[in-house]
């Protein structure tokens, strides 16, 4: 049997910043359906996700932003100083922490960016990655030549295949070493990883091994070496995929893990089911629910609409299970998790707020 | 939606405007968008749409994303064009007076193959494929992807006697990075300290001369020897083929701003999707690229009137007794919020991209088989089909 749990996910949390708090207590006044939680799960221990790296991974479309802000959220809240690095070059996250993307106080990229206290949210830029390298390697009577070797060596990385994931994939783990490299630069207790959709990831996590390999010798094979068993080491990196419970999103999850077998010899720690249909209806009730719409030619429009809305959402849901257990079925040693499909709409703080406790009751 | 007559296909009605207006004189059709929005459902029906009205359409798709054969309701596409054939649709009710085939590119093959083409003889040929680069990254890498994808269209466009081609483009960190592939290619070879790598004559002698030579010898210092001698050996390789690939990234940048070819912008309504779909149609615009259309998926559609939820649940209760009738009415209330949420989308998506026709394609409810989804966004797109008189 797989391990399998529903995060009850709209209790309240006394530890939040008052600004997010308020944002929910008047979403909660009109909130009128909260969905009573799945019968029969419970949590299951050991899902504890330990590691200082955590990469969020899955289909584009799934919530994995939102996940990784809901990480954030969750380790901020319990004490550790936490870190958000964004690959996909969106700037979603600062969105997501209220902050539109066109704010003059924007960051630059790889800018560590407080949102709210202990959390900082970064965008990795390959470029500036290669940037700050080049600075940490040389010494100061050749940084005249800097500019130069920058520029050629960016080049180089833009045309030359897997150096900018490799780029990127160092500057990640540099945020993770609990001795930061980078001048005046504050370790973090966590590191989590909005990283690119499915196959591009891949890329990412296997980029240094590969020139590890290629180069043998020098400088960047010894680094990329480091950070490949850095991000190899199931103690120390976690990979945690999410997907929505639709057959696309499942098969793609399917097919990363494939792939990080057969690349990297990984398994997934732990997958999320986002966006799991509420549990409204029980076994039988379709068929009440049918009957009643058929036998009731003197029913309003208004009662019409509501029962066959139900009978699709029925249906939306018995389809959604099917996905899990698909999963499940696929992935037996895997922890799965299932989060309730957010009704509020925007991708905001009040929708984090109640991710990141679902999380939190979760892990 | 109108339930078509399923038992005979038909075309098209002819008058509908916007979206086909938008490709009617379009060799060349980008479907650009965020992960998740239906974008290989759009690009598929777009192409059925064009195919529907006696085009020649080659419809292409680009490995990882494997959901083009899904979309089709096929089981499986490979690198050679496909055709889908002329029974295939009629249960969703389209006929189609073109062909519609459909291809997944392998961008590894495919690099293969223009490496193969491109190579000036067998030698620097086995040079490339036994580059420990090549081997070890070239299938697996952001920016190859994109390159291949838009090498191979171009040649598509010029050799494969298509009318029209529709490209469901793959994720990216932005819209830009597909079409921006083959100028980070061309600048390459332009760099200086660059060209001194891959000067066929071991590079040591001439460096000490040269304006680059300081760069040059950072880069060995910083990137390794080895690492550097595979990737000069790598562009070098490859570079014997340098003015093939640079002809082909010039045409391939022609081909993009070219008046035949138009960019579709894909969206969902939710506010993510919203948010990153405006960017990129501004980096579109910003790279002078033509957006033409625009299309919203997976709309939740009800009733501009709300429903009065209290009565409903009341008027419910002596059928399905309490706790049922206020789960049906919760769920109603859901779908209301939905409903009005993606129409904020949508009026965002407006407010800013108003000049585009826009079509919203409605969510359409429960599992539904891949073809009828195909058929049913095809008639969003294209108008319900009509029997030829």
């Amino acid at each position: 049997m797989f391990a399998h749990q529903h995060a009850a996910l709209f209790a309240h949390d006394p530890g939040i910043p008052a600004s997010i708090s308020q944002r929910i207590a008047s979403e909660a006044m009109e909130d009128r359906t909260t969905a009573p939680p799945a019968p029969g799960t419970t949590p299951r221990a050991g899902l504890a996700l330990e590691q200082r790296l955590v990469f969020v991974l899955g289909k584009g479309g799934v919530g994995r932003t939102t996940m990784a802000a809901a990480l954030g959220l969750l380790y901020a809240h319990r004490g550790a100083r936490t870190v958000i690095a964004e690959l996909s070059g969106r700037g979603e996250l600062l969105s997501a922490f209220g902050r539109p993307p066109t704010d003059p106080a924007s960051p630059a990229p790889n800018d560590e960016i407080e949102v709210i206290e202990r959390l900082y949210a970064v965008q990795i830029e390959p470029d500036r990655a290669l940037a700050e390298y080049l600075h940490e390697q040389l010494p100061l009577r050749v940084l005249a030549d800097v500019f130069g070797a920058t520029r050629t060596l960016g080049f180089l990385a833009a045309a030359t295949p897997g150096l900018a994931e490799l780029l990127s994939a160092g500057k990640i783990w540099e945020l993770a070493q609990p001795e930061r490299i980078i001048p005046g630069a504050r370790p973090y207790e966590r590191v989590i990883v909005d990283a690119p959709a499915s196959g591009h990831s891949i890329a990412l996590l296997a980029a240094p091994q590969a020139f590890a390999r290629t180069a043998r010798t020098g400088p960047i094979a010894r680094q990329a070496a480091r950070i490949s068993e850095a991000l190899l080491d199931r103690t120390q990196t976690a990979l945690l995929a999410v997907a929505t419970p639709e057959e696309a999103a499942v098969s793609e999850l399917l097919e990363l893990q494939e792939a990080l077998r057969r690349e990297l010899g990984r398994e997934l720690d732990t997958v999320l089911v986002n966006a799991m249909p509420p549990a409204r209806f029980e076994d039988g009730d379709a068929r009440v629910l049918e009957d009643a719409l058929a036998g009731g030619a003197a029913l309003s429009e208004d009662v019409r609409r509501a029962l066959a809305r139900a009978i699709a959402d029925d249906r939306e849901l018995r389809a959604a299970r099917t996905q899990v257990e698909r999963l499940a079925g696929a992935l037996p040693g895997t922890p799965l998790i299932e989060l309730a499909l957010s009704r509020g709409g925007e991708f905001g703080a009040a929708e984090l707020q109640t991710l990141a406790q679902g999380l939190g009751e979760a892990l | 939606m109108k339930s078509a007559d399923k038992a005979t296909a038909g075309a098209f009605p002819p008058d509908e405007v916007g979206l086909r207006d938008v490709l009617r004189d379009r060799r060349m059709c980008i479907c650009v968008g965020t992960g998740g929005v239906g974008k290989t459902t759009s690009a598929a029906a777009i192409a059925i749409g064009l195919a529907a009205d006696g085009r020649r359409v080659a419809l292409v798709t680009i490995d990882p994303s494997r959901r083009l054969a899904g979309a089709l309701g096929l089981s499986e596409l490979s690198n050679e064009p496909q055709l889908l054939s002329s029974e295939h649709l009629a249960p969703v009710g389209i006929a189609l007076r073109g062909e519609v085939w459909a291809m997944v590119l392998d961008p590894k093959r495919t690099f293969d193959e223009l490496i193969t083409r491109l190579a000036p003889d067998e030698r620097a040929r086995e040079r490339v494929f036994a580059n420990h680069i090549y081997r070890e990254l070239s299938g697996a890498v952001g920016g190859s992807h994109e390159f291949t994808a838009i090498a191979k269209l171009y040649e598509l466009d010029r050799d494969g006697g298509y009318d029209a081609i529709v490209l469901d483009t793959p994720p990216a960190r932005n819209a830009l990075e597909f079409v921006r592939a083959p100028q980070r290619l061309m600048q390459f070879f332009d760099v200086p300290a660059l060209r001194l790598l891959l000067a066929p004559a071991g590079f040591g002698a001439r460096v000490a001369s040269h304006a680059a030579a300081p760069a040059l010898a950072l880069l060995r210092r910083l990137v390794g020897v080895d690492l550097l001698t595979e990737i000069a050996l790598f562009f070098g390789a490859v570079g014997g083929s340098i003015s093939g690939f640079r002809e082909r990234a010039r045409a391939v940048e022609a081909l993009l701003h070219d008046p035949a070819t138009v960019c579709v912008l894909v969206s969902s309504p939710r506010g993510e999707a919203v948010r990153e779909s405006l960017s990129f149609a501004r980096a579109l615009r910003d790279a002078d690229l033509p957006l033409g259309a625009l299309i919203v998926n997976r709309v939740h559609e009800e009733p501009a009137r709300a429903a009065d939820l209290d009565a409903v649940e009341a008027a419910l209760v002596p059928a399905l007794g309490a706790r049922l009738s206020r789960q049906v009415s919760a769920s109603l209330a859901d779908s209301q919020r939905r409903a009005q949420r993606d129409q904020i989308g949508i009026g965002r998506l407006r407010a800013e991209l108003g000049d585009l026709p826009l079509t919203v394609v409605a969510q359409i409810d429960g599992p539904v088989g891949d073809l009828e989804m195909l058929g049913a966004v095809a008639r969003r797109l294209f108008g319900e089909p009509v029997q030829a008189p």
